[in-house]
């Protein structure tokens, strides 16, 4: 999440409704959505998380020419970057949005990431469990803070079970 | 359509099924919109074989997003001020996942009624998959 300009797309907010299963016309009708109290099109609530698109070093996204951990014919043996680079797992444990304005397309957002809290604890399946915040705010052109983002990152020493 | 604070009481849920058979292309779409590749939601080989996990399984986000569709019907267009969830249990292709948001308390702040929501999808045998809270304006 280190994009620095988000730009909110039409198309990217349709194909993400979409996605996320969500069939409200604000999502991908423009006509429809001058109906509605926002009076146009805005983003679906978890949209600004998509502003990885827009980071041109985002993680898990596979880059033109260079070694990608996932598998071809076979596995790669390229290590995972970032997730699981010490053998554990990293996943998503938890995330938070706050909104002061929902935007819509046409804007162009600016945003600025930190880090947040960090803390251990002991998981009952996943061995010890590494938690750590990570926060983005996202700026509109006024320099208004707009919706402010906080995930929260788990690594486990080993796999966590399905049950 | 917003809330109205007179109609809504504490206690209160709405129900809304987001899925019966969660599709591997559907985790597709999800990956391709947000922009999150990670093997694990999409490459069985890697999933399987390297990760060691049974099977691909769903983005987090995916299942906020979809239970998203669920608050946002339910408070309307526009009127979210917060929205989060802890993701509790993983969501795997197949899943039928049901939303539920109960109303936790109306309240005014500054001028402005807002209602408080507690957030629950569980999948097909009753697990919780995310857990989490909401809050909107509602009109008075």
């Amino acid at each position: 999440m280190a994009a620095k300009k988000f730009p909110v797309e039409a198309g990217h907010i349709m194909m993400f409704a979409r996605a996320v299963g969500d069939p409200n016309p604000i999502y991908h009708d423009a006509e429809a959505a001058a109906d509605t109290e926002p009076g146009k099109t805005i983003a679906p609530p978890t949209f600004y998380q998509a502003s990885a698109q827009f980071d041109p070093d985002y993680f898990l996204r596979p880059k033109i020419g260079e070694p990608w951990f996932g598998s071809g014919k076979e596995p790669t043996g390229v290590p995972p970057t970032r997730t699981g680079g010490d053998g554990g797992t990293g996943l998503h444990a938890e995330q938070r949005f706050e909104y002061f304005r929902h935007v819509s397309p046409g804007e162009t957002l600016t945003l600025k990431t930190r880090p947040g809290k960090s803390w251990e604890r002991q998981g009952k399946r996943g061995g010890n469990l590494k938690f750590s915040e990570n926060i983005t705010e996202y700026y509109d052109e006024s320099g208004e803070l707009v919706v402010r983002a906080t995930g929260v990152g788990v690594r486990t020493e080993k796999v966590v079970e399905s049950d | 359509m917003a809330l109205q604070a007179s109609k809504v009481q504490v206690g209160d849920t709405y129900t809304q099924k987001l899925t019966d058979d969660l599709s591997r292309t559907q985790i597709v779409q999800y990956a391709g919109a947000s922009g999150d590749y990670n093997p694990l939601h999409s490459d069985e080989i890697f999933t399987t074989k390297v990760a060691k996990y049974p099977t691909v399984f769903a983005h987090g986000m995916l299942t906020m997003g979809m239970t998203g569709r669920m608050v946002t019907d339910f408070v309307g267009d526009g009127r979210l001020t917060a929205y989060g969830v802890r993701f509790t249990r993983q969501v795997w292709p197949g899943d039928a996942l049901t939303a539920t948001a109960k109303v936790d308390a109306v309240r005014e702040e500054d001028g402005q009624s807002l209602v408080d929501l507690s957030v629950t999808t569980v999948n097909q045998d009753g697990d919780v998959v995310v857990m989490g809270k909401a809050t909107a304006k509602i009109d008075p």
